[in-house]
Formats: structure tokens, sequence, C-alpha cells
């Protein structure tokens, strides 16, 4: 497959906006703003784009319920906070082409009527915040943002707002809380940003990846994208590739390519000969599969039928040496860290489980800790806020589903001999 | 996920100095960050990040300048600095290491590291080295996963650190 939203990721210096647009960027903005919004709209969910973000929601519908509601002042967000474990795909973006992400964002405004966008960028990416405020600027400079791009008449500001280190400031509506100045806690749902976000305007928040598609809907059409990759949620797909694997690294593959291929043929199989042993296919919140499952395309509907998630695409590897119930650990110590303490069930549930995970690795288990873990997960599963407390049982249920032993292994009260080890991810 | 702050945070806590310690450009710096949202509040964590780059961290006076420029209550002030992670209240040193230990790092080393670099700085988490040189603290995910295990020090990364090369690294930085 001929690269799309990687083209300009090998171009040297492909942030300056000189270069790229010699090598295409904003070369859709003058066409789109030729479509009328509603048309813009329409073309966008003929397409097919599915969000990159995680959960997979249609795109243009959700500009739809959006553009639909009526007044003049709406919101574009662009999640920039790529915080979920393993994941580092919009980086390459963020960095290397911020001109495919502002392009997408200008023709996504025009078409749900927003003519203010902010892209919510993670404090931990310092460099991409240097990076995007430049190409803004750039951008500006050259009419691309403004009161009147193109001289078309249409209006989009755009900037970027860092935050501060907060994982569930991915999450939309916490997301929109930092935004506004405010603690970085989920707000109920509904109302839905699309009618109430963003200081109560209807809003449309979109992952990088999603808005960086946009511009190639518009140069193929709708038809000719949808052919890319599977049908059930066409185009392309960035995974981003970590752990045991000789050559990690950010991928863009059709959606439904086999986990085996992006594992062995492009992240170059695992390291030091080993075997694989497990894999998250979709960041830490997605639950681990087996060696069993390399042959489950990595798309929406197939990983969800083999019981995971394609999630943001964060594909981490375990070899056969690693024990997963220290993988499980450092993963629940993360959820524990960063559940942002408004709803009981997650706040609780996840230090719960982390203090049963800190018993174990010290070597203290008891034989009913597994099914004590599995009765925490009970209680936390389908009664949190936000998703988050129930990605946090995802990796704690699919590991003692798939590797029961290793925690065996661990409680049976002789240990593994790895326990000095083990007790180091304790913190 | 910050409330251990709250204590710290009213230790730090001293009578207000009489002549602000922050630069007419960081006033003019906030004003013209709350210009791109429309509620002045909004630019509390853009402010919050600026005065952290400045002085290293925040404290009670900190709270109180912003408040101020920002037209808020202290209260939501310091609501909304004590929930992020990376708004610190402790002083930091010259550079500040973060360690990230989320499990891509974790599998290819992060806990190796961390235990010789501690050895090697001679203090634990969030404590400043002797010469005020640096403090180092843990961090989850920095997105760097495919350079595991990854730091980053001030604003820039360095991966695939061994506790061999993580020792090259530091020299850079004075
Ligand atoms: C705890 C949590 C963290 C999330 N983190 C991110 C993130 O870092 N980036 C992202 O794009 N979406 C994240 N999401 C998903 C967003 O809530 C939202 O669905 C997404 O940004 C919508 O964009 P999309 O439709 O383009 O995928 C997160 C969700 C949850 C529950
Ligand atoms: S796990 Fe360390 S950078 Fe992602």
């Amino acid at each position: 497959m001929e690269k799309m939203l990687f083209k300009r990721i090998d171009v040297p210096n492909a942030a300056d906006i000189t270069v790229a647009e010699k090598h295409g960027a904003y070369s859709q903005v003058g066409k789109a703003f030729g479509i009328k919004p509603e048309d813009l709209v329409n073309e966008v969910k003929r397409s097919g784009l599915r969000g990159r973000g995680g959960a997979g929601f249609p795109a243009g519908l959700k500009w739809e319920l959006c553009a639909r509601v009526p007044g003049d002042v709406k919101y574009l967000l662009c999640n920039a906070d790529e915080g979920e474990p393993g994941t580092f795909k919009d980086r390459f973006i963020l960095e290397q082409d911020p001109h495919l992400l502002i392009e997408g964002m200008i023709i996504a405004g025009h078409a749900i009527g927003a003519q203010q966008g902010y892209i919510y960028l993670r404090a931990e990416y310092p460099k991409a915040a240097g990076i995007l405020e430049k190409a803004i600027e750039q951008a500006y400079a050259k009419g691309f943002l403004g009161k009147n791009i193109l001289g078309k008449g249409v209006k989009f500001d755009l900037s970027v707002h860092g935050g501060a280190g907060a994982y569930i400031c991915g999450e939309e509506t916490a997301l929109i809380e930092s935004l506004e100045g405010k603690r970085g806690q989920p707000r109920s749902r509904p109302p839905f940003p699309a009618s109430s976000g963003a200081w109560r305007k209807p809003t449309v928040i979109n992952n990088v990846e999603t808005l960086a598609n946009i511009p190639f809907i518009v140069a193929l059409g709708a038809e000719t994208y949808a052919k890319i990759g599977e049908e059930s949620a066409p185009g392309p797909k960035l995974f981003a590739v970590s752990g045991a694997v000789n050559n990690p690294g950010g991928f863009e593959l059709p959606m439904g390519t086999t986990l085996r291929e992006i594992i062995y043929t492009h992240a170059g199989g695992i390291k030091d000969g080993k075997q694989l042993k497990a894999v998250i296919p979709g960041g830490a919140s997605t639950p681990m599969l087996t060696a069993d499952h390399l042959d489950v395309k990595a798309d929406f509907n197939s990983l969800m039928a083999a019981g995971s998630m394609l999630g943001s695409g964060a594909v981490i590897v375990m070899d056969d040496t690693a024990c997963m119930v220290n993988v499980t650990a450092v993963l629940i110590r993360f959820f524990e860290h960063e559940s942002c303490g408004k709803c009981t069930p997650c706040r609780e549930g996840t230090g719960w489980l982390y203090k049963v995970y800190r018993r174990i690795l010290s070597g203290e288990g008891k034989p009913d800790d597994v099914d004590l873990l599995l009765s925490i997960c009970e209680s936390i599963r389908g009664k949190c806020f936000c998703p988050l407390g129930e990605g946090a049982i995802q990796p704690v249920l699919s590991s003692i589903a798939h590797f029961r032993s290793d925690y065996e292994q661990c409680v049976n009260g002789r240990g593994c001999g790895r326990e000095e080890q083990c007790r180091k991810v304790l913190h | 996920m910050s409330a251990q702050h709250a204590g710290r945070a009213g230790q730090t806590a001293e009578r207000p100095e009489r002549k602000s310690v922050f630069s007419n450009d960081l006033v003019e710096r906030i004003e013209k960050a709350t210009l791109r949202y429309p509620d002045r509040k909004a630019a509390l964590i853009p402010a919050l990040n600026m005065i952290q780059r400045e002085l290293g961290y925040l404290n009670r006076d900190a709270v109180r300048f912003v408040a101020k420029q920002l037209s808020i209550p202290e209260s939501e002030v310091y609501g909304t600095a004590s929930f992020y992670s990376l708004l610190g209240w402790q002083p930091t040193g010259r550079h500040v290491i973060h360690v990230c230990h989320n499990l891509s790092c974790s599998l290819l080393g992060a806990e190796s590291l961390i235990e010789h670099l501690e050895k090697k700085l001679g203090v634990g988490e969030g404590e400043v080295t002797p010469d005020g040189r640096f403090s180092y603290a843990r961090i989850e995910c920095i997105g760097r996963c495919d350079g595991a295990p990854a730091i980053l020090i001030d604003d820039d990364y360095h991966g695939n650190l061994t506790p061999e090369s993580i020792e090259q690294v530091l020299e850079q930085y004075t």
C-alpha cells in the first residue's frame, strides 16, 4: 500500500510549511471549501472512517450530530493526549508532519461549522509542542488559518493547549474540563460534546490520526477511500509496536493487517530468537491475546471477536520470559495512579487491585488471591463513571484467563525464583 | 491522583512576598494566552506550566499570582493545579530527569535503569542532588516506547538506554 498518513514522514524537514506544501500539504483545502459543509459531512460518512482514538465511533456521524445543532459558536478539538501506554502513533504526525493535522482540522472546521480549534497536547510531548506552535504560525502567515482563509471567507483559528500530566485527560469530557482550566474529571454523558461540549457549545473531538485522514478522503473521494483496508472500517491504520520485538516503531498498514504480519514482517519478529508469549493489541486497556491469536486481523470487528480491541493500535509484545503477573502489576500500578478519583468503583477498585498485586509480587500472595482479583474486577465492571475503570480490569481478566498458571506459580507458597526482580516494579 | 500534594503545599506556604518574583514578561505571556479562549480561566494550566518552567515548581505565591492574573479564586487555581502529575510543589534540580517505568520500558529494563540511576545520583525519587544539578522522578509512558527504555531530561528524549549509556547522557547536562 502506498503511504498516505506517513507519506511525508520520510521527507526531511516536512514540518516546514514550504517543504510540506511542495509535497502536497494544504492542497485539499481549496477543494474542501468548494464543497458545501453538509456534503462534506456526508462524504466523510460515506468514507466509513471510524475514529482512531480508541472507541471507533464513525467520524461522519459525530460531525453530523454537531453540525446539526443550531448555533454560531462551535469548537473542534483535536485529541493529542496520546496517553494510553504503548501508544506513540500520533507522535509521528505531531512531530514530523504537523501540517497534515492542521489541514485536516481546517477542513473539519469548515464541515461542522467551527471557527475555533484547539489541539490538546500532552505535556510529555514538549518537542511536538514547539513544532506545532511553529507550524501553526506558518499556516497563519500563509493564509491557511485566520479570518479569511484563501480569500474564501472561511474563518478558522487554531491553537495548542498543553496538558500537565494526566492520562484521564484523553477521555473526551475530561479533556474538555481540562481545556476549561479545571481538574480533568469526566462529565456525565449525555449531554454529549456534540451538543454541549467546550464551554457548553457544540463540540467535535477527534483523535490526531482521525483528522489526518480527512485530506485524503477529500482528495480521493469517499468511494475510492472506502476501498482501502477493511470494508467494516476502511482506511489506513497506524500501529505503534513496542516491547520484545527486533524493530519497534510506527507503521502505516491497511486496517485489517494480521497481528502476525504486524509483529513478524514489520516489527522484525521477537527479539533474541525468543517466542511470543502474549500481545496487547491496542494499548494498556485492551485485553491481552496469545500466540494462538496471531492470525487475527487488526481491525475493530476482528479483534472484538477475538476477545480484545483495536484500541489505539498500540501493539505491545511480550516474549516467553515475561511473567504475566509482573506485566499486569505494572499496568495496574499505572491505572491506580491515573484513576481520577471521581467515582468510587474505579478509585477504590484500582487501589485494591494494586494492593493485591503488591502482596503477590512481594511473595506473600495467597492461593485465594487470584479469585480475589477476579472479584475486585467484578466490583468495577460496568460500575464506573467513565471507561477508565473498565479498561483497568482488562489486563487483569485477560492475563488470568490466558496465563493463570503464572499466577498460580506466584501464590503457591514456593515462589518462582524471580521475586527479587519482581519486587522492583512495586512503587 | 495528587492528594499527597495537599500537605506539602500547606507546608511550603510562606508569607506573601511584597515584591513579585514574577516577571513582566510572564504577565504578558499569560495575558496573551487568555486571548486564545472565550474564558480567562482556560489559560490556567498554560499559566501554571509557564511558571513551573520559570521557577521549576509551584508554590503559594504562584497560586496567588495566577489567581490574580486570571481573576479566579485561589482555591480554583489550587484545585486544578493539585490534580496534575507534572505540576510539582518541590524544588527541582537544574535538570529534571523523568524515567519512564510503564510496560514497554519495564519489559526492556527500566527497573534496572532506575536502580542504577538512583545509585549514580545518590538520591531518591523527588530529591535534588547535593550539587543542585539533577532531580529525578518516575513517569508513566512518554510515548517513546520504540526507544524503550526511555527517559525525558528537561525537554529532550533519550532512548534505548543501558546503565552505561545513561551515564554518558547525564554528562551532557551541567
Ligand atoms: C481513559 C481514556 C483515555 C483516552 N485517551 C485518549 C487519547 O489519549 N487519545 C485519543 O485520541 N483518545 C483517547 N480516548 C478516547 C476519547 O475519549 C475519544 O473517544 C476520542 O478522542 C474520540 O476521537 P475519535 O472519534 O477520532 O477516535 C481516551 C478514552 C478514555 C476513556
Ligand atoms: S512505556 Fe516507556 S515510553 Fe512508553
